[in-house]
């Protein structure tokens, strides 16, 4: 299977302190999959590797067939920090319009990326007036905005209500239906039903990464939240090593396994 | 380097200046009050024959430094929001090229300057009879590359300081010592001769004199066009520091 992202043996330091201990997995294109685990696990230093902006110590990644962070991959990868990276002090229009030019876009693309995100209305307001769950859209606007292959995407639900929720989910596999891959985490477990694929990590080791139903099925249980439970519980003590989790990716079945 | 991405991020920076109409109006009203406190001060102090007056003096350096001044102050600011908020971070994973942003900064600040500095002289100049032997338009022109000067200084500075309360005390340590030692105080070739050996390495030294040297004489001279080479290197060995400081990849 061609895979937009391929992670093998990652580790990661900050300071000193290890971050992610020898990481491997693969996600492959056009999928939404879910990148889970409570805060502080290493969700968004793994998204930084990604990306390119993460020192990393050992190991490699590969994203659309170039190592990342290479200036390839700058116009093709689509990148939404956790706090929202737009300019407090410039209108919604103004922040897409600008992203816009950085990735050969022009107005009309962005105009469409802020109306996607459903701050149409909102356009012409200074960023710095909006509420918290609108600057987050704001932010995400700008991460959509060159139509990137890959769209890698920290908490973009955080704050935001269930309904825009719903919204912002539909739009995420509408994205992933015309061969978008993207890559979303969440610490929120019913967030996680609503992805193709998901990586479980805890503590920087990636402990789950099949497709929702497989993880239920491993756990033997029907909440996702049990089953992350369970997992941890189950590898938490004899430290289940992320290569042999990856080797499991196989066994997967279907796509989406309902709402838990 | 890309002059689409170049000229939006002008823009852009442009725009953030534009939607802070209060710090538009500081920029203009402070070097206009200022000057003004110099006008008064020096009203009644008697000129000795054959020498400027000290009003023309401290105001034509004035009119060349503040905008140095300013300048590295907001550029210090505006470089650490942009670390601190994460722009940064995300305009390096976009096509935008290191170059693109420092210039950026540079012409923007310094198209704010130019105008900054048009003002301030139209004022000395206009209501306050400020005398020089050379044009006000070089006067403006060299406040704008002093303006650049100091973009450039703020852009390297802002890497080292990770809360604004540490980067506005940069300014202290970056400005005063020039401004003590560039000539304006006390003459370079009266100063000790250590202190005039530090004096020739700080760039608004030059910015002085070449101010100095508008002054005095009305046609460009060699040592004027000889300073400004000088402090358009000292922007360029800035840049290229700043671009250093300018990681794609962080811890």
């Amino acid at each position: 299977m061609d895979h937009a992202i391929a992670v093998r043996d990652l580790v990661v330091e900050r300071g000193r302190r290890r971050v992610l201990h020898g990481v491997s997995c693969a996600v492959p294109r056009g999928s939404v999959t879910g990148l889970l685990g409570p805060s502080g696990s290493g969700k968004t230093t793994l998204m930084r590797a990604v990306v390119g902006v993460q020192t990393v110590r050992s190991g490699s990644v590969t994203v659309l067939a170039h190592p990342a962070g290479s200036a390839p991959l700058r116009s093709r990868v689509g990148y939404l920090t956790q706090a929202p990276s737009v300019y407090a002090d410039l209108t919604v229009r103004e922040n897409a319009r600008y992203f816009a030019v950085l990735q050969g876009r022009g107005r009309a693309e962005a105009d469409r990326a802020v109306a996607d995100v459903g701050l149409a209305e909102a356009a012409g307001q200074l960023v710095g007036t909006l509420s918290g769950g609108q600057r987050s859209r704001a932010s995400l606007a700008c991460a959509l905005v060159g139509e990137p292959e890959l769209i890698v995407l920290d908490e973009p639900t955080v704050g935001q209500d269930p309904v825009l929720r719903a919204d912002l989910w539909a739009r995420f596999h509408a994205l992933a239906a015309t061969g978008t891959t993207l890559l979303v985490s969440s610490h929120v477990m019913d967030e996680a039903a609503r992805c193709d694929r998901l990586l479980l990590i805890r503590e920087g080791r990636l402990i789950a990464d099949d497709t929702p139903d497989a993880v239920r099925a491993a756990a033997g249980v029907d909440d996702l939240d049990e089953a992350f439970l369970r997992l941890i519980r189950a590898g938490g003590t004899t430290g289940v090593t992320a290569e042999a989790t990856a080797d499991d990716t196989g066994r997967s079945t279907g796509p989406d396994g309902g709402v838990s | 380097m890309s002059p689409r991405i170049l000229a939006a991020t002008t823009g852009r920076i442009l725009r953030q200046l534009r939607h802070d109409r209060r710090t538009v109006a500081l920029l203009v009203v402070v070097p206009a009050l200022l000057l003004t406190l110099v006008y008064f001060m020096y009203a009644d102090q008697p000129t000795p024959p054959g020498r400027p007056s000290m009003f023309d003096r401290v105001a034509l350096v004035l009119l060349g430094v503040f905008p140095f001044v300013i300048m590295f102050l907001v550029t210090s600011i505006a470089m650490l929001r942009e670390r601190t908020s994460g722009t940064l971070e995300r305009l390096l994973t976009t096509p935008l090229g290191r170059l693109d942003l420092l210039f950026g900064y540079g012409i923007a600040f310094g198209v704010a300057a130019a105008g900054q500095a048009a003002i301030a002289a139209a004022l000395a100049y206009g209501v306050f009879g400020l005398t020089t032997a050379g044009s006000s338009a070089l006067v403006i022109g060299i406040a704008v590359v002093n303006a650049v000067l100091g973009v450039a200084l703020g852009l390297f500075c802002s890497a080292f300081a990770r809360t604004e309360f540490q980067a506005v005390q940069f300014m202290p340590v970056v400005v005063i010592p020039q401004l003590l030692l560039c000539g304006l105080f006390v003459a370079r070739d009266e100063m000790a001769g250590w202190l005039q050996a530090i004096s020739y390495a700080l760039p608004l030294s030059y910015a002085v004199e070449a101010l100095q040297e508008v002054g005095a004489h009305a046609d460009p001279t060699g040592t004027m066009w000889r300073d400004l080479g000088v402090v358009a290197g000292a922007v360029v060995l800035a840049l290229v520091l700043a671009a250093a400081t300018l990681r794609r990849r962080s811890g």
